[in-house]
């Protein structure tokens, strides 16, 4: 296998489960170095496709190659090479912080000396040297993270999987750990992440594919998707009626309109002029506010439905 | 990175070959380490059959007596010693596959995490059952050491009771963890206490087989403890005969069985 060749490849994937459908006929390919994420809400097939990535659900459909070989036949020589970060804390709360590395380095067949070092190494990494005698139990939120993403790290792996990394973290403990996890990135790691927020998702992922209902809608990177499938700006109206719809007509043909439970979007190339022909229409509404476009109005208008609910 | 160089010609991955048998012993060296924190646990699990020994053997065996045993009158400490020691052995190895393996495969989702490495479910397996082995070889040991200060060990070839414990362990442990597989809540694990009680007190552990009709009889003999029983007695007595073989195939049978089982019941559960 060359240093260009795809890691991972799918054609046709699909997973289910008796009658349901997680994951239904997926093509995807990841590049080494590549960053590159998964997109979309719960129960969207995120999680599923992560495991069939990682060898720990078989594909029920579809060929699968992770760094050219054969999940079906190659799983522990695949995962050898994988570090793999779940979405549930699955730290040992029998073991400290540092037993947690040396005894996971362990299942990979690493020699005590070699796991020593490199535990040694990704307890700085992971800003946990203070923390390296305490039992996981007494971590925090944030620190048992970076520690879950230290260990995934120990067999130095050439893709890290992560399933929502930051998923229940406060503001500064998501922003400590995108910090890590750019780091990793600028080292040449190739992370393939799941993620419904739309910020991390812009944050972390040269490329992505906006899943739902076990299918990709989109596939693009960050910019481009916003580019293809939202405007510039977005601005947001709020109105003091119980539902948004009756408003829509009052706004129509200054933009593509969106109507939301609480408020209408207004996908326009200038968010300040479009609110002068709003309120030049006589319309004047509880409060407005004009942004960005973000994934989040892409997700919206290829699904007509939010990420998070 | 090259081509890989063993080709796989089964559709199981073969890792090369000092790795292969290393993997078990990956999480035999994860529960030493875990088993530091809770070391006061372990050692008290010494006690309990001491205590029997000594309540049954020295207490009880003033009232009894000798027990009569194919033609040999032995002293009740001596006859219940192995009994004690070969139950010890079960109790040891069956509270670690189905207590502590139901923890970890429900609750801590201890395997989830190894499976995400290269290890496999029969290393799971064997890495679980290893374990409680080796706790128990070392209970086993420590009862012998008292059985044969107290003067109840009759042989010299009771040094081989110690390795016929630790193949009861084998068969209970890999049973016990296949049958922990399927269990989904504490209340399944009341029914194993159910299943153990009866086999310790009716396999031939304080009484002869002897004592039961002859259908019941054969009831007793297809127990896994009988055998275990009849084992460890039979070299602690040093009564050696060729129906000792019967009983550690028996065993190591079961063992087998119970390895298999629980290695797909794992890839099962936790890789679909």
């Amino acid at each position: 296998m060359n240093d260009d060749a795809p890691l991972i490849q799918a054609v046709g994937r699909r997973k289910t489960y008796g009658a349901f459908t997680a994951v239904d006929g997926i093509d995807v390919e990841v590049a080494p170095g590549e960053s590159f994420g998964f997109l979309g809400p719960n129960g969207a097939g995120k999680t599923s496709t992560m495991r069939i990535i990682a060898c720990t659900s078989p594909a029920t459909g579809g060929t699968v190659r992770v760094l050219g070989m054969d999940p079906a036949t190659d799983a522990s020589r695949i995962k050898a090479q994988l570090g793999v970060v779940p979405q549930e804390d699955t730290l040992d709360n029998d073991l400290t912080v540092t037993e947690n590395l040396l005894v996971y380095g362990r299942y990979f067949g690493l020699p005590r000396a070699t796991v020593r070092e490199r535990a040694a190494e990704l307890l700085e990494f992971a800003q946990l040297v203070d923390k390296r005698d305490e039992l996981v139990e007494n971590l925090s939120g944030g620190m048992k993270r970076r520690l879950t993403i230290a260990r995934g790290l120990i067999n130095t792996p050439r893709i890290l999987l992560l399933d929502e990394p930051t998923t229940g973290l406060d503001p500064q403990a998501r922003h400590i750990l995108w910090d890590r996890l750019f780091r990793l990135k600028r080292e040449g790691v190739t992370l393939v992440l799941t993620t419904h927020y739309m910020d991390e998702a812009e944050q972390l992922c040269d490329r992505l594919v906006v899943m739902d209902s076990g299918r990709i809608v989109a596939e693009g990177s960050p910019r481009a998707l916003i580019r293809e499938h939202a405007s510039r700006e977005v601005l947001e109206l709020r109105f003091d009626v119980a539902d948004h719809a009756e408003r829509a007509d009052d706004v129509a043909g200054i933009g593509r309109v969106e109507v939301l439970a609480d408020r209408l979007l207004l996908y326009v190339e200038d968010g300040d002029a479009a609110l002068e022909q709003v309120t030049a229409r006589g319309v004047h509404p509880m409060s407005s506010l004009v942004r960005r476009a973000s994934l989040e109005d892409v997700f919206l208008r290829l699904t007509g439905r939010s990420l998070i609910e | 990175m090259s081509a890989p160089t063993v080709t796989a010609r089964r559709s199981r991955p073969r890792l090369p070959f000092p790795i292969a048998f290393a993997m078990p012993l990956a999480l035999v060296e994860r529960n030493a380490r875990a088993g530091k924190h809770y070391w006061l646990t372990i050692v008290s699990g010494f006690f309990e059959p001491v205590f029997y020994l000594f309540a049954m053997g020295v207490g009880i065996g003033a009232l009894v007596g000798t027990v009569e045993v194919d033609g040999r009158a032995l002293p009740y400490a001596v006859f219940v010693a192995p009994a004690l020691m070969a139950t010890s052995a079960m109790n040891g190895a069956v509270y670690d596959s189905t207590q502590n393996v139901f923890w970890k495969l429900r609750f801590a989702k201890l395997y989830d995490t190894v499976l995400s490495t290269p290890m496999r479910p029969v290393d799971v397996a064997v890495g679980e059952i290893s374990w409680a082995l080796l706790r128990g070889l070392l209970y086993s040991t420590a009862f012998l050491a008292v059985a044969w200060a107290a003067g109840f060990v009759t042989s010299p070839w009771a040094l081989l009771a110690i390795p016929a414990c630790t193949l009861i362990g084998l068969a209970f442990a890999s049973v016990g963890m296949a049958v922990t597989t399927w269990m989904t809540s504490w209340t399944h694990l009341e029914y194993v206490q159910l299943a153990l009680l009866p086999m310790f007190l009716f396999s031939a552990t304080f009484f002869p087989l002897s004592t039961y009709p002859e259908g019941l009889q054969w009831v007793v003999r297809a127990t896994p403890l009988y055998h275990g029983v009849d084992l460890v007695r039979g070299l602690m007595t040093g009564d050696l005969h060729a129906g000792l073989l019967v009983h550690v195939a028996y065993l190591l049978v079961l063992g087998a069985v119970g390895v298999a089982v629980t290695a797909r019941r794992i890839e099962r559960l936790l890789l679909s």
